[in-house]
């Protein structure tokens, strides 16, 4: 019935730090080293493909822009998601909640759309090293979403059940980190995959 | 009891968070810019500076999110510290791959 009955204890670091928050923070560095790797790997072999297709032949700038505007948008629903918890708005925090997860929905039926068009068009894991590692570097970000998404509905259902409330703000922070970090990965593979392609 | 009372007052380090206000407006700037980004992409007199400008744009945006969604701008420089941290090494990683494998060279 109550809330605070179920919230989670919040345990303090030495310094002064939540310990769940520090832990997840911990936890984006080192997914900052996984994205490092894998956009490293794709810079490398950047116009190193020995047949085609080639991202000036295959990639759609306007299709991905679209994506990249609604990714952002996400964050912003995630921010007010957060803002309404602290607040006591669940109202609005369910809104925003099922926002944030239709707008990682949309991003992932973009990324759907792309990767079906481009096999269509003759680019896989196996045709060249473009495709490799495009693949594996959009992929893994798209299995990121995913999972961001199943996050922010496993959020938007304890909110419908009454089991999200103003004491749980730092779990939903926590959440909003995780799809924050996702979208500033984005960020950087926006611009270094699509806008300064080879 | 009073270990209790010793972590009630350490753990008084976290700042409130930006108004939704202040959200709004940090969304507008991101629009902005990503649009700045396209239309760089499309314009042809840009395209001798396309690269930095494009990777300024870019780090602008990486920024303004971590310091305002991610509230690193008013939480504690611990966090800064355990993200920028990784973030720097996975770029120090990048740039080492880039001139290894030739992408990028130093001119002599």
């Amino acid at each position: 019935m109550s809330h605070a009955a179920q919230a989670v204890p919040a345990h303090y670091t030495s310094m002064g730090l939540n310990s769940r928050k520090m832990g997840f923070w911990a936890f984006i560095g080192s997914e900052c080293l996984l994205f490092g790797t894998l956009i490293s790997t794709y810079l490398v072999y950047q116009g190193r493909s020995v047949s085609g297709p080639t991202p000036s032949q295959i990639l759609n700038i306007p299709v991905t822009s679209i994506s990249t505007f609604d990714l952002l948008m996400s964050s912003l629903w995630m921010v007010l998601a957060l803002a309404a918890v602290q607040r006591g708005d669940m109202k609005w925090a369910k809104v925003w909640l099922l926002g944030v997860a239709i707008g990682g929905s949309i991003f992932l039926g973009f990324q759907v759309y792309e990767f079906t068009s481009f096999v269509r068009e003759g680019l896989t894991m196996q045709a060249n090293l473009f495709g490799c590692t495009f693949f594996i570097l959009t992929g893994t970000h798209g299995a990121h979403v995913t999972v961001g998404v199943l996050w922010m509905l496993t959020l938007w259902v304890r909110a419908m059940q009454g089991k999200l409330g103003p004491e749980h703000a730092m779990t939903v922070e926590i959440a909003g980190l995780y799809w924050h970090f996702v979208d500033v990965i984005w960020i950087v593979i926006f611009t270094l995959v699509y806008l300064l392609h080879k | 009891m009073s270990g209790g009372h010793a972590m009630q007052e350490t753990h008084a380090v976290e700042h409130p968070h930006p108004t939704a206000g202040t959200y709004i407006r940090v969304a507008v700037i991101l629009t902005v810019l990503t649009v700045l980004e396209v239309g760089v992409f499309y314009v042809p007199v840009f395209h001798p500076v396309l690269v930095p400008v494009l990777l300024t744009l870019s780090a602008v945006k990486f920024a303004i999110v971590v310091m305002f969604y991610m509230h690193l701008k008013m939480d504690s420089r611990f966090f800064t510290f355990l993200f920028g941290g990784p973030l720097l090494l996975a770029a120090a990683v990048m740039l080492g791959l880039l001139f290894l494998f030739g992408v990028v060279a130093l001119k002599s």
